[in-house]
């Protein structure tokens, strides 16, 4: 199995652009991410950024670009030009995508513990005894109580449906993980908890993080760098807090004052 | 209905032309879903139509038509269909499984063990077997091309999960060759390793569905099951009260008012031809 | 002493004769014949031809007749009866607007050039039961008198035709390279064009569908629809043989034509314009037409990026569930013997129970 070097990005995007009819959603995007970042991508709705997710997590076929990963098992590799199944077969492997609704991402009529284990059963797991336990395991480190294991998440509250998400999609070790706004649609108190476990977790399994959010308040607690978007552009990017305090462009100025301070 | 005007099996013969080529696509593909233009037959929809088609397509004058129904040839439905075939083909039927070379089954394999040469056609109500979990067959489609099966065993573990085992009872998904999820149609469990490297030829019809599907013979169909908790078969405490076997499915009759109950061989030609002199036979 | 059961092929027989039996009623009153349900009871014989997808007067009168009223049974009996016919032919497209019409209303416009005709339709009559219809004798003098031949023209231009011209309603797409799906021929797939759509729908089960453009009414989906025109009458069937090269008329059929006009705002690739549901039928079925019109619509909803919201939008949902003969076949199969299944099941709960019971007593 391929290591890639601190050098090697996990995953670099040049040119990527996405249109529908007439409309560009995503015009000439361009980054490199490297393992143990968290990159946010912040601007309005409409920018584009949930486009550009959608282009890397292989649900949308680009219309231009590529978007170059480096797959555990078959080194590096252009999503944007594989084959829907082979394109399917590898981001489901390799990756993780949270959605902003868990119940998006979740089986809400199987138990918690068999939405945590079916990647695992996905992947070709056969023992029952040793998927019960991942899944306990996982439970207890997104902070849910492991006796709950055979409830349905529709029992759980939003938290808790988001914890058991990210629960899912971590448990095959992806090393990149894409994030639709995660926090969204939920209390300021229980946003704060999931940020928490969101930062250590990061920190813990040294994951790569691609985080779009329009909370620039989310992207400040967790993102190393950041990515303003606009009409479909990057219009700047840079370290998250320069590019907070210190906003070169007139439109990132613009997004950053509009923010009522904490 | 007078068989006169009907053309030899009741089908014409471009209809068993498009049925024999779909099922020589489904040899080829042991266990994939080959989708067919099914045609509205004398009988309803669910009531073995995708068996008799098969059926229709491959018998010829030759051949020895035997038709059972929950094991028995002699059950409602089971007659209906070989009256249709002795009607529309004239060909002879027979209750002895040892002796048929077509055999039209409905939620049962015989227990007698079946030699090459000898070709089952199963009855098929829901042919996909992830129909449970998805009802749309875009997705279904998609799954089988992906062997993405991971949520068949996602099945398994909720069972055990929730009540210390596997509850399916019948219809028990199989992989077959190593590759295509297939259900097996609403056979016990008790039958599923007898699917296992038959020396017959198994052909399954879906009418309604418009699915068929085959496992050529010699081929390997494994019961989905966990390693830490393998394939169970069904087990009785009694024999059959007929004719003593205790390795068949058994059938059980409540017997008088109090409720008293008696095990009898599901398989009618099996207890029989237990009970029968060997030299008889 | 348990003697295995071998009833099985006389139960059924003694079964078929008291079908004969309740069938035929009593002896002592005329027996129905095929040319009185074919005359009189034409809209029975209409909904069995739609349905059963061939149209025979006559079949399908017998048909009734041996299902004795049931008509989803005589539906089934026209099908099973038209997999025996051999196909040898295609017919042209039928032109509708050259439609010899009985009956021709369009609620668009107060008035069009030809004319607006009511026809025989139930519309407008008071649903009152008539007792004298009771009385089984027929009354000289009561001899349904038909209105004199009105002076209908040739031919009635389709009313859709102006909204065209006007450029305010989608054009329909005139394709020659266009290769018509064939149900009948090949197995459902999914997406499914719209040609394979119509045709599902075309012999679809009227209640079912019914219910469905109703839904879309209520708001499961709406469309906005109008009833631009419906028409009623009779045309010809023309085929091209190999050996001639031209067209021969090889007899009349009667049809229901409806046009619905449904609402459009336009979207990032399409200008605002009306849109069509369309809905063709055997015979008088107009209900049924109309129905299918709603239907298609709204099983368009992709085209014009409408969202799926509503059973009546969802392709796989309608066109896996509307066929009546499918319908009834799987939901009366319950009735077949499940015994072993059932076994099954029963064992295992036995078994949980017993379990459950041992945990409970050693606790």
């Amino acid at each position: 199995m391929m290591t890639p070097s601190a050098e090697q990005p996990l995953l670099t995007v040049e040119g990527l652009t996405k249109r529908f009819g007439a409309r560009t959603a995503c015009r000439d995007i361009g980054f490199s991410l490297w393992p143990g970042e968290v990159l946010g991508v912040v601007g309005e709705s409409g920018s584009g950024k949930t486009t550009l997710l959608g282009c890397i997590a292989g649900q949308l076929t680009p219309s231009a670009g590529q978007v170059w990963f480096e797959a555990r098992e078959s080194g590096r590799v252009d999503l944007a030009a594989l084959a829907e199944s082979d394109r399917r077969r590898l981001v489901g492997h390799d990756m993780g995508f949270v959605h902003q609704n868990p119940r998006d991402g979740l089986r809400l009529d199987v138990s918690a513990g068999g939405n945590i284990g079916e990647p695992l059963m996905r992947a070709g797991m056969r023992h029952y005894g040793t998927i019960r336990g991942l899944a306990a395991e996982w439970l207890g480190r997104v902070e849910i109580d492991a006796t709950r294991i055979d409830e349905n998440p529709r029992r759980f509250s939003g938290g808790m449906q988001q914890r058991l998400q990210i629960a899912r999609n971590l448990v095959t070790n992806p090393r990149l993980v894409l994030m639709d706004e995660p926090t969204g649609g939920l209390d300021v108190s229980v946003q704060a908890r999931l940020l928490d476990l969101i930062r250590q977790l990061v920190a813990d399994l040294g994951l790569a993080v691609i985080l779009v959010t329009h909370d620039l308040g989310v992207a400040r607690l967790l993102a190393h760098r950041l990515m303003v978007m606009q009409d479909g552009r990057i219009v700047e990017a840079g370290l998250t807090d320069q590019v907070l305090d210190d906003p070169h462009e007139p439109y990132t100025q613009l997004l950053v004052s509009s923010v009522l301070p904490l | 209905m007078t068989a006169s005007g009907y053309n030899f099996a009741y089908l014409d013969e471009q209809s068993k032309r498009m049925i024999r080529r779909a099922l020589l696509k489904a040899v080829a593909i042991p266990g994939y879903q080959v989708p067919f233009a099914g045609r509205e037959m004398p009988l309803p929809y669910g009531w073995g139509t995708g068996g008799i088609q098969v059926t229709a397509s491959i018998i010829g004058r030759k051949d020895r038509l035997k038709v059972i129904d929950q094991g028995a040839d002699d059950t409602t439905n089971a007659v209906s269909i070989r009256k249709f075939f002795a009607r529309t083909a004239g060909v002879a039927t027979t209750t002895r499984t040892a002796e048929a070379s077509i055999i039209q089954t409905r939620h049962r394999i015989p227990e007698t063990p079946l030699r090459h040469g000898q070709i089952m056609v199963y009855q098929v109500p829901i042919p996909e077997p992830l129909r449970w979990l998805e009802p749309r067959e875009t997705q279904t489609r998609r799954m089988h091309a992906l062997a993405d099966y991971g949520a068949m065993h996602l099945k398994l573990y909720e069972d055990i999960a929730r009540f210390g085992r596997v509850t399916t009872a019948y219809d028990y998904p199989v992989q077959v060759n190593g590759r295509y999820l297939m259900s097996p149609s609403p056979i016990p469990r008790l039958d599923n390793p007898k699917l296992d490297r038959s020396p017959a030829l198994q052909l399954f019809g879906a009418g309604r569905e418009k699915r068929i599907y085959a496992v050529p013979p010699f081929t390997s169909v494994k019961s989905l099951d966990f390693a830490d908790h393998p394939f169970a078969v069904e087990r009785w405490s009694s024999r059959c009260a007929r004719c003593g076997a205790d390795d068949s499915y058994l059938d059980e009759i409540v017997v008088d008012d109090r409720g008293g109950r008696s095990f009898i061989c599901s398989d009618t030609d099996y207890c029989d031809s237990r009970l029968r002199p060997r030299a008889a036979e | 002493m348990y003697v295995a059961v071998k009833g099985g092929e006389a139960a059924i027989e003694a079964a078929h004769r008291l079908l004969d039996r309740d069938r035929r009623g009593d002896p002592t009153a005329p027996a129905l014949t095929v040319a009185q349900i074919e005359g009189q009871l034409r809209l029975a014989v209409d909904r069995v031809m739609t349905e059963g997808a061939l149209y025979d007067r006559r079949l399908a009168a017998l048909a009734i007749k041996q299902a004795a009223g049931d008509l989803v049974e005589a539906i089934f009996l026209l099908r099973a009866y038209r997999t025996t016919l051999p196909r040898f032919a295609v017919s042209l497209p039928i032109e509708t607007a050259g439609m010899d019409v009985d009956r021709r209303i369009s609620a668009i416009f107060k008035d069009v050039p030809g004319g607006q005709y009511l026809g025989p339709t139930f519309d407008y009559t008071h649903r009152l039961l008539d007792f004298g219809l009771a009385d089984d004798v027929a009354d000289p003098e009561k001899e349904v008198v038909a209105p004199a031949a009105a002076a209908m023209p040739s031919a009635l231009l389709p009313v859709m035709g102006w909204l065209e011209q006007e450029g305010l309603l989608e054009p329909e797409r005139e394709n020659p390279e266009l290769v018509v799906g064939d149900i009948t021929r090949e197995p459902p797939q999914y997406p499914a064009t719209r040609d394979v759509r119509l045709q599902a729908l075309a012999r679809g089960d009227e209640g079912f569908l019914l219910s469905l453009a109703y839904s879309t009414q209520r708001g499961y989906g709406r469309n906005h629809p109008f009833a631009g025109e419906i028409r009623s009458g009779r045309t010809t069937v023309e085929i091209v043989p190999e050996e001639l090269g031209f067209a021969i008329a090889i007899g009349e059929i009667e049809l229901t034509e409806c046009q619905l006009v449904n609402q459009f705002k336009g979207s990032a690739s399409q200008p605002p314009q009306f849109t069509r549901g369309y809905g063709l039928v055997f015979g008088r079925c107009e209900r049924k037409a109309m129905a299918m019109a709603l239907v298609d619509r709204s099983l368009r909803a992709a085209e014009f990026e409408e969202t799926v919201t509503a059973p009546a939008q969802d392709e796989e949902f309608v066109l896996s569930h509307a066929d009546n003969v499918e319908a009834s076949g799987f939901v009366q199969h319950l009735k077949l013997p499940h015994y072993v299944d059932f076994q099954a099941e029963l064992d295992i709960v036995r078994q949980m129970r017993a379990e459950e019971a041992r945990q409970e007593a050693a606790e």
